[in-house]
């Protein structure tokens, strides 16, 4: 069953928080499923079918349904990590297409960066606490790890994994330092993905990072895991986005009232990648979604105008245009220099809002903002000074989990008409 | 203060592998149907599916397939995927060789392709987890 045409992207919301105090997790959900059904000029009542991934609370789609009165006759709780939304977009056109709905409402939000807070001042207080029981006990425990759920004591992996310090910088670290001995990449050209971004952030009001960044910046800012920098690597932020995705007929209806583009799904396509079989980094599943999609939507990558790429990493932005097929296997380094990356500048606008490595990261998941900036370039709806001109067809892709271990890629290729 | 190494939970399909590494032995699994071997050992074969698995004993002779340091200062860590010479990756960490310390001498850095012998450090509740150091060249 081919997906290309069986659905539209109608309504796109990103929430404008990027420090949640004060709003719950699933306050976030549903600030952006409204600010979605807005923008695509629904209502609640038109939405049947509800679909997100684990960072939604409680029994996910049953509770968020719960708490914003939904009526529901398809669910979708496809868990990938930071690519759900964009495999969520496939699987609610795939729903549509068979029949089992009309309106599909995707949400993504969460708040890592504001329990970060409230974990650390809880620490201080203790401190407080502690150092008034005992003025001699000076002994500081250090600043408190990031609040992640406790390891599942089923999955088999973790005892085999946990006791060697795998955090996510070094995970993807380990692919670069691979990258950088396999093919001459240097810290040099992993930057120039950054000082893009930053580029297209300073237009950006809600990005967390505007300041514009040199490659001699990110070069000298402190080496997180080696050989990533600090500004390798992405921001932690709080929010959130959602979309809607609808029927065609539906959709067309709704672009003549909003005067504005037609989003079409052309192609999707989703893989996992692990190292059941072996390990070889040399490669993402970005290189199986992507051939899906591209195949699907009868397109290559030379038809691409803009691409939302997951940068969760300089390095995963740099595998996924190798992997995808923006440039050959190895060339990355070279592909994204002298600002190739840059919208107005280079061949391959990306993340045109600052992406994670800038704007956001909502609940250390980019899935959602890679859709909605994508659908902003091909309504012609980004900021003017970044605006891809005459941009009709646009990709999305997501890498959710860890490029060294086990990770799902998703990707899009949509068509604005 | 020294980075806390966590205890692995251990489950039954593994328990062989941790009371090896306690009496100082890497072991690996192997599939006696497809004759492949695999990690993380599990009773299931991921190449054919067979249950028909075995446990062998690792030489624990390898080379540094990738690796990243990262942390500061005592907290400092090596991160690695170490491919053993019977054809297996693991994640696992590079560290300082001890005898070398003893002599003060300067650590060898690692680098991909470095060769590297199986040795043991206690997790958080002694139960020994395999680790790496780097071989003189």
């Amino acid at each position: 069953m081919s997906l290309n045409g069986a659905a539209c992207i109608a309504g796109i919301y990103e929430h404008p928080t990027r420090k949640a105090d004060g709003l719950s997790v699933m306050r976030l959900h549903a600030d952006v499923a409204k600010g979605a059904l807005e923008d695509a000029g629904l209502t609640r009542d038109d939405v049947d079918a509800y679909f997100c991934a684990g960072d939604a609370p409680g029994l996910g789609t049953t509770s968020v349904a719960e708490y914003l009165g939904l009526k529901l006759r398809h669910v979708d709780s496809t868990e990938c990590g930071g690519s759900a939304p964009i495999l969520h977009v496939a699987h609610a056109a795939a729903a549509i297409k068979a029949g089992r709905c009309n309106v599909a409402l995707i949400t993504l939000a969460g708040r890592p960066r504001a329990n970060m807070a409230e974990a650390k001042a809880m620490a201080a207080a203790a401190q407080v606490r502690a150092n008034e029981r005992d003025q001699n006990d000076k002994k500081f425990s250090g600043p408190p790890r990031l609040a992640l759920r406790p390891p599942d004591p089923d999955a088999p992996e973790l005892a085999f994994e946990l006791p060697f310090g795998p955090a996510t910088q070094n995970l993807y670290a380990m692919v670069a330092k691979r990258h950088m001995h396999d093919h001459g990449t240097t810290a040099e050209q992993l930057a120039w993905i950054k000082v893009a971004a930053s580029h297209h952030a300073q237009y950006n009001p809600n990005a967390m990072l505007k300041e514009v960044v040199s490659v001699q910046d990110v070069l000298n800012s402190p080496l997180v895991a080696d050989p990533l920098h600090k500004l390798d690597c992405c921001v932690m932020s709080d929010g959130g986005g959602a979309l809607i995705v609808t029927r065609p007929e539906i959709a067309r209806d709704l672009a003549k009232q909003k005067n504005r583009p037609m989003v079409t799904v052309r192609g999707t396509g989703e893989a996992p990648k692990h190292n059941g079989r072996g390990v070889d980094l040399s490669y993402s599943a970005a290189l199986w979604s992507g051939q899906q999609a591209f195949s699907e939507a009868g397109v290559g990558a030379d038809d691409i105008q803009y691409a939302s790429l997951y940068d969760s990493f300089t390095i995963t932005v740099l595998m996924q245009l190798e992997d995808l097929g923006f440039c050959k296997k190895g060339e990355g380094g070279r592909f994204v220099m002298d600002g190739n990356l840059i919208s107005g500048v280079g061949r391959l606008p990306f993340n045109t809002d600052g992406g994670g490595l800038c704007n956001n990261h909502p609940a250390n998941r980019g899935g959602v903002t890679k859709v909605i900036e994508a659908v902003r370039q091909l309504r012609g709806q980004a900021h003017p000074a970044v605006q891809v001109k005459n941009c009709h067809l646009a990709l999305a892709n997501g890498i959710g989990g860890a490029l060294a271990a086990r990770h799902t890629s998703a990707t899009l290729i949509l068509e604005g008409v | 203060m020294a980075r806390i190494v966590s205890a692995p939970n251990i489950l039954p399909e593994t328990a062989a592998f941790w009371q090896a590494a306690n009496e100082g032995r890497l072991l690996i699994k192997q599939c006696r149907s497809c004759g492949l071997g695999h990690y993380y050992p599990r009773d299931i074969c991921p190449h054919c599916l067979s249950a028909d698995t075995e446990w062998k004993e690792s030489l624990g002779l390898g080379t540094v397939y990738s690796y990243s340091a990262m942390g500061q200062g005592d907290e400092a860590y090596t991160i690695a995927l170490v491919t053993l010479q019977e054809g297996i990756t693991l994640m696992t960490n590079l560290i300082p060789n001890p005898a070398k310390q003893l002599h003060f001498d300067k650590p060898i850095a690692p680098f991909i392709g470095a060769p590297v012998r199986v040795c043991f450090q206690a997790a958080s509740n002694g139960q020994q987890v395999p680790v790496f150091v780097l071989m003189d060249i």
